[in-house]
Order: structure tokens, then sequence, then C-alpha cells
């Protein structure tokens, strides 16, 4: 049986890989990959904890957030094709204008 | 009163209403009338004027003689104010739209309203071919009407209403041609010389109703009785002369003549209405109208008969060189005037009258017959360009004759027995008097058989385009040339001197309007003349006045080389009066020149001070406020306001670094927020921990 510690280590390379997908890269689009990577190290935790203590609620729970990251990645993605019709870019540096 | 009034004594104040409602619907709506329809309508009812008028004076006949009065008061003009006369005593001020008739208005109105209506008729035919006919005779029913409040007027108040209103018409008519120049410049003359003796006229109103409290006619008498003034009292004097002022502008006497040689620019209608038979005579109606305040001012009669008569020389001297036919007859109607005011003058109020009737008829008949002189010559006023015109316009001629002489005071035309009774009693009053009038009569002889004999004999000076329209006029021309020509023979019959048979009817009749006071009447009737020295007189005047036809007739047909050698002879006295002894130039470069310096100063005036100081000074005072004002708004106020937001836009600086829209920079706040948070967390549990 793999320990609960293992899943623990797998969610927090995938957090932080995330993390420093959404810090690093310029493309949004692979800004909005590492923001999907940071929900599954999330759901990873909820359903490594499930196990542990023997209850469903975090993989119910893993669930909805599976759905609501569907819909993000289509709100996001329309967000990225509207911007790029306008700006004809999808680079996050070039993104500035929401500003003082 | 007016129900006890015999009918048309009662409906007086209609006289001159009939030709100003015609008046009103031509000025109104008389350009699309036919000119058949303003003949019926404005000659119409210039005939009804005189037909009230005849009716009026024959009810006047019929009253007994020492009453013979009708007052109508319309309405009260004024109500009656209570003031303080100069010496302190109360008075009302009364003017009411009044009307009067009296022996001397009745003889005023059957001239005006007769006189009038030949003349209307006759312009049907004069004006016929020309514009603006509806204008003209509008304006000839206007002054008709304002002709007619003159004489009928009850007071000085109203009287000064027809008296501006015939200046206005005549302002009118005389610019009737109003597109050339020289008709609207007289015009302007003609108003504004009257402007100067109306002036002296009102001043002389106003110095009536505060010293003697009235300024009805009829209260004048009594009002002079009551004040018991004495004879040649400063105050009636000063009354008289401003008077007599006003009659110089009004009736072209010394100094103020100038404009009505002039007013011939008008329509030749017009200068036989307005500028011969009655507007011009206006001066002598009002100084007779005034007769009890002038024989109480010695000092002013002298005055009046002394500028009566040098007019009456000085203005014939004048005739004697113009070439102008109408000129010729305005400077006669100057110099006849002068006779009038020397009547009223030498105190015969009545023979001045009785010189205005008579001139009316054969002045206004001698315009009339120049007009058609005029019109048969297609408009030719240069008797140089006349002559010999006799046999071609024989009505006119012969009618021209008889006025000529009627004018010249043959015995037994009209002009003869006024002339005569005024230089009979200027020769009782004053043998200088009389010398100059005397005098004057050969003049008048002479220029006027000048002009007969200038424009009807001789040789012909026609043009020949001319010559070949010169046409008799048409018959409604001609008509009132013949019924004046009877008037001129006849008219003065009325006033058959008592020396030949007579019984002075005419005079008789007018008396008692100018009743000599009591203490004045002794010295008035101890200078008759003598049955013999009247008749000398008449004797010698005929022969004076036949001495100057012969001269006429002598240098005019006789030897027509003669006048151009007499005037180079006289050299520069010939063109001293050639040139009107230069009066016009004279009055340019003491009044008119030095009127028009005033107003450029007062130009520059208001160029330089009320404009430059005054307008232009508030408005840069204001643009010099408002600059004040804009700066202290841009950098107080707005400085202030913007001062404060550059602090704030300071203070926000670094607090403005952070937000850089960079999605990546807020995120990695965040994470270092978060673990900063984490740090802190996992520390103060560590704490507790221990």
């Amino acid at each position: 049986m793999i320990p609960t510690e293992a899943y623990l280590l797998l969610s927090l390379a995938l957090f932080t890989i995330g993390v420093v997908g959404v810090l690093t890269r310029r493309n949004v689009i692979i800004v909005l990959m590492s923001i999907e990577l940071i929900l599954n190290a999330v759901n990873i935790n909820l359903v490594a904890f499930s196990r542990y203590f023997g209850s469903v609620d975090g993989q119910v729970f893993a669930i909805f957030i599976i759905t609501d990251a569907a819909a993000e990645a289509a709100v996001g993605l329309g967000i990225i094709l509207a911007f790029f019709r306008n700006r004809e870019t999808v680079l996050a540096d070039e993104m500035d204008m929401l500003k003082w | 009163m007016t129900s006890q009034l015999p009918f048309f004594l009662a409906h007086i104040w209609l006289i001159p209403m009939f030709p100003l409602i015609t008046a009103a619907a031509m000025l109104f709506f008389g350009r699309k009338l036919k000119n058949d329809v303003i003949n019926a309508l404005c000659v119409g009812s210039v005939f009804i004027s005189f037909f009230f008028s005849a009716g009026s004076f024959l009810q006047l006949l019929s009253l007994p003689q020492d009453n013979r009065i009708a007052i109508n008061v319309l309405f009260e003009w004024f109500p009656a104010v209570p003031y303080h006369m100069l010496d302190g005593r109360i008075a009302n001020f009364v003017a009411d739209w009044g009307f009067q008739l009296d022996p001397l208005s009745a003889v005023m109105i059957l001239i005006v309203t007769g006189v009038g209506f030949l003349i209307h008729v006759y312009a049907t035919g004069y004006m016929a071919h020309e514009g603006g006919y509806y204008r003209f005779f509008g304006y000839l029913n206007l002054f008709m009407f304002a002709m007619l409040m003159l004489v009928l007027a009850n007071n000085f108040l109203l009287l000064f209403v027809g008296w501006e209103g015939v200046g206005t018409c005549s302002y009118l008519l005389i610019g009737f041609y109003f597109h050339k120049k020289s008709a609207s410049d007289a015009g302007k003359k003609a108003f504004i010389v009257n402007r100067i003796g109306d002036a002296a006229f009102l001043l002389g109103i106003f110095m009536t109703s505060a010293f003697l409290g009235t300024i009805r006619f009829a209260d004048i008498g009594p009002a002079l009785a009551k004040g018991n003034f004495a004879v040649g009292d400063p105050r009636i004097v000063a009354i008289a002369l401003l008077f007599f002022v006003g009659a110089t502008g009004k009736s072209a006497q010394i100094p103020l003549y100038v404009w009505l040689p002039d007013a011939m620019e008008g329509p030749t209608p017009v200068s036989a209405l307005i500028h011969a038979a009655t507007m011009v005579t206006a001066g002598v109606y009002m100084v007779t109208r005034t007769s009890a305040i002038y024989q109480l001012a010695p000092a002013a009669m002298a005055v009046v008969a002394t500028i009566g008569a040098v007019t009456a020389l000085f203005a014939a001297s004048m005739g004697v060189v113009q070439t102008d036919i109408k000129k010729v007859l305005a400077y006669s109607t100057v110099s006849q005037l002068g006779y009038m005011f020397l009547a009223c003058g030498v105190g015969a109020f009545t023979a001045g009258i009785f010189h205005l009737m008579t001139h009316a008829f054969f002045k206004g008949l001698l315009f009339l017959a120049a007009g058609s002189v005029i019109h048969a010559l297609s408009g030719e006023q240069d008797m140089r360009k006349m002559g010999a015109l006799a046999k071609k316009i024989p009505i006119t001629y012969w009618t021209m004759l008889i006025a000529t002489l009627a004018i010249a005071g043959i015995f037994p035309f009209a002009g003869f027995l006024s002339k005569d009774l005024i230089l009979g009693k200027a020769y009782e009053k004053d043998a200088l008097l009389w010398a100059i009038g005397y005098f004057t009569a050969g003049m008048t002889a002479f220029y006027m058989f000048r002009l007969i004999f200038m424009t009807f004999h001789g040789q012909s000076h026609v043009d020949h385009e001319v010559e070949h329209h010169i046409h008799e006029s048409p018959r409604s021309m001609l008509v009132p040339l013949v019924v004046l020509a009877g008037l001129s023979i006849a008219g003065g019959w009325v006033a058959w001197p008592e020396i030949l048979g007579g019984n002075s009817a005419f005079i008789r009749f007018l008396e008692p309007v100018v009743a000599v006071p009591h203490e004045l009447r002794a010295e008035a009737a101890k200078g008759v003349n003598s049955r013999l020295g009247e008749i000398g007189l008449m004797l010698l005047s005929e022969g004076l006045v036949v001495c100057g036809i012969l001269a006429a007739w002598y240098l005019y047909i006789k030897r027509t080389d003669l006048p151009q050698q007499i005037a180079n002879r006289l050299g520069w006295f010939y063109r001293l009066v050639y040139h009107k002894y230069y009066m016009d130039e004279i009055y340019d470069s003491l009044f008119v020149n030095r009127a028009k310096d005033l107003g450029l100063a007062l130009g520059a005036f208001d160029r330089t001070v009320i404009d430059g100081a005054g307008v232009n000074g508030a408005g840069w005072l204001t643009r010099f406020i408002s600059k004040v004002s804009m700066w202290w708004d841009t950098w107080i106020v707005d400085g202030s306001v913007r001062l404060g937001a550059r602090l704030i836009w300071l203070l926000s600086y670094p607090v403005r670094m952070v937000q850089d829209g960079l999605v990546q920079s807020y995120m990695l706040l965040i994470v270092i927020g978060l673990i900063g948070f984490l740090a802190y967390y996992f520390h103060i549990a560590h704490h507790a921990m221990h």
C-alpha cells in the first residue's frame, strides 16, 4: 500500500510546478495549463486525505473541483480568444493596460 | 352753445375733416386706386369743404355785425391745469380742440378752400402723367387739413398744430420729386429754416400763457384789459416780436425768406397752393389774429412794418434779374408778403388780409399759368428759352396777362385796390415806408412785365425739339385759370374804396376782428388823407406802374440788347443782385457750416470721449477685471486644486508602482504573501509548541 506521504509529495511537486509555471511562463495558455496543475495538485491532496480518513467527502469535493476546472478553462480560453482578436497577442507581459 | 347755432356754423369743425379723411385714404390705400377715383375723392372732399365754408360764411353774415363769431369745441385737449402766471396770479391752462369762425377765419377758409379747390382741379391735369399721383393728392389733402386747422383754431396751441402740419406738408411736397437731390435739399432747407421761426413762435405762446394767462384768441383782449398793460409794455413787445419771428419763417420775410425761392423745386400746383396762395400767408394771418397784442406794442409794429417794406423791396430787386420763371414768381411772392406785413405794421391789418386775398387770386393764377407754360414747353423753366408764346397758348397768355396786370396794380384789377390801400395807410404812418412800397410797386410792374415779354412776346428762343410739342393745356388746367382770372379782376371789388364811390364792405366786415383799443382809436382816426391826397396817391402809383411797364417793354421788346449792356455797366452790383446778394453763401458760412462744424465737433467728442473714454473705457475695464479674475481662477482656485492633486499623485507614487497591470506580478505578490504568512504562522506555532 502506498503511504499517504507519497501522495502528498506528489501533490506538493505538482503544486510547485504549477506555481512556477504561472509565475514564469509568458504564454497565457500555458499559465492556464499551470493553473490546471495547481487545481489537480489540490485534487490529489483531497483524494489522498479522503482515503486516509476513510471518508468520501474529499472525493466528492474533488469531483466539484474537476467540474469547476472545466468551466474555468472554457471561460479562460474564451477570454484569451477575445483578447487575441483585439490585441493579436497571448503574452502575459504584454497585457498591462489594467493599471493606474 | 353749439345747438343754438345754424347748421353750418355748428359744423365748422367738419371743414378740415373732409380733406383729412381723403388724405388718410390716399396715404393708406391710394396706391391701388385709379386716377379717376383719386380725383373724385380728393377734389371732391375739398369741394365739400368749400361748400361748407361758403355755407358757414353766409350764415356768419346773417349774424349781427358785432357778434359774428361761432365756436365749436370738439373736446377738451388738456384738462384745465391751474398755474401761477409770472405776476403771481393764478390762471387755468385751457386748450381744446376748439374751432372758431369769425370774419377773419371766414375769409381765410374761403380763400384756402376756394383757391385750394381750383388748384386741386388744375393739378388733376398737371400731374396726370406723373408717378406717385395718389401720394401727391394725399399730401395735398393733408395740407388742406392742416391749413384749415391753422385758420380755424380757437387757441394758439391748436393753431400751432396746423402751423407745424402745413410745414410738414410743405416739406413733403417740395421734396415730392425726392429722387432729385436739389428737391430733397430744398425740402430740408424749408423745414429747417421754418423750425427757427417755429421755435420763436412757441416761445411767444409760452410767454402769452405766462403773462396773459390764456392762449385762447377770444380771451386775449379781455386778458390784456384785465392785466392793465400799458402801450409799449416790454412784455407785450417781447411776445409780439417772438410771434413776428415765427411769422417771418412761415411767410418768408427777412431774414428767414431764403427757403421760399428754393421751394420752387416742388411741383407747380404746390408752388401755387402752398408757396403763394395759402401757407406763406399764415404769418400774416397770425399777426392779424394777434393784432390786439401788436396794437399794444408800437415798437414791434414798427419792426413788422420795416421788415415788411425792406423785404418787399429786397425781394423785388432779386426778382428783376431772375431768369427762371418760377423763381421770379417766388421772389415776387416774398415781395408781396412784405407788402402784407407792411400793412400789418402800419396798423392796417384789414388791408393786409385784403392783399392776402387778392394775392391768393393773382399769384395763384400766375403760378398756375406759369405751370401751364412749363407744361406746354415740356418742362422748360428758363425764360431765356421762351418767347413768342402768346399766339400758341392764348388762354394761358391772356389769363397770365390779367394776373400780371393785377399784381402790377393796374386800375381796376384786384391788386390795384389792395396795394393802393396798403400804400395809402403806409403814407399816413410814415412817408419813408410809403416811398419804399411805392418804389417796389414800380419794380413789381417792371419785373412782371419783363416776365410777360420774355415769355410770350418778342422772338422765339424755344428749342426746336420742344417747339413741335407746344400745346395748350387740357381743360382741367384752363378752367381754374379762367376762374382765377375772373377773381383777379373782380376779387378786389368787394373792398371798393369810398373815395371811388364804394363802401369798403370787405374792410368793414373784417374790422370787428382787429378792433382798435380805445386809447389808440383817436390817433388812428386823425391821419385820414384828404380826398384829393388819396386820389393823388393813386394817380402817382399808377404813373409809376405804367413807367415800369414801359421800361420793361423798351428793354425786352424794343432794345433787347440793352439789358446785357446795363448788366455789364453795373458790373459788381449786377453780380451781387444776380447771386441773390450772396445770401445763401452768407448763411452757409455763418450758420450752416458752423452748425456742421458743431456737428463734427460733437461727432469727435462722441468718438473720443463717449466712445473712447466712456464705452471703450468701460469695455477695457471689464476686460481688465475679467483678466484679473481669470488669473485668480487659474492660479489660485484651480492652482490649489491642482496642487492638492499633484501632492496626492506624488505621495501615491510607491503604491502605484505595485499596480503594473501584469497579472504575473500580482501572482508573485500573492505567493510572497502566502510564504510570508505561512512562515509567520509556523513561527508562532513553533513558539507555542515550546
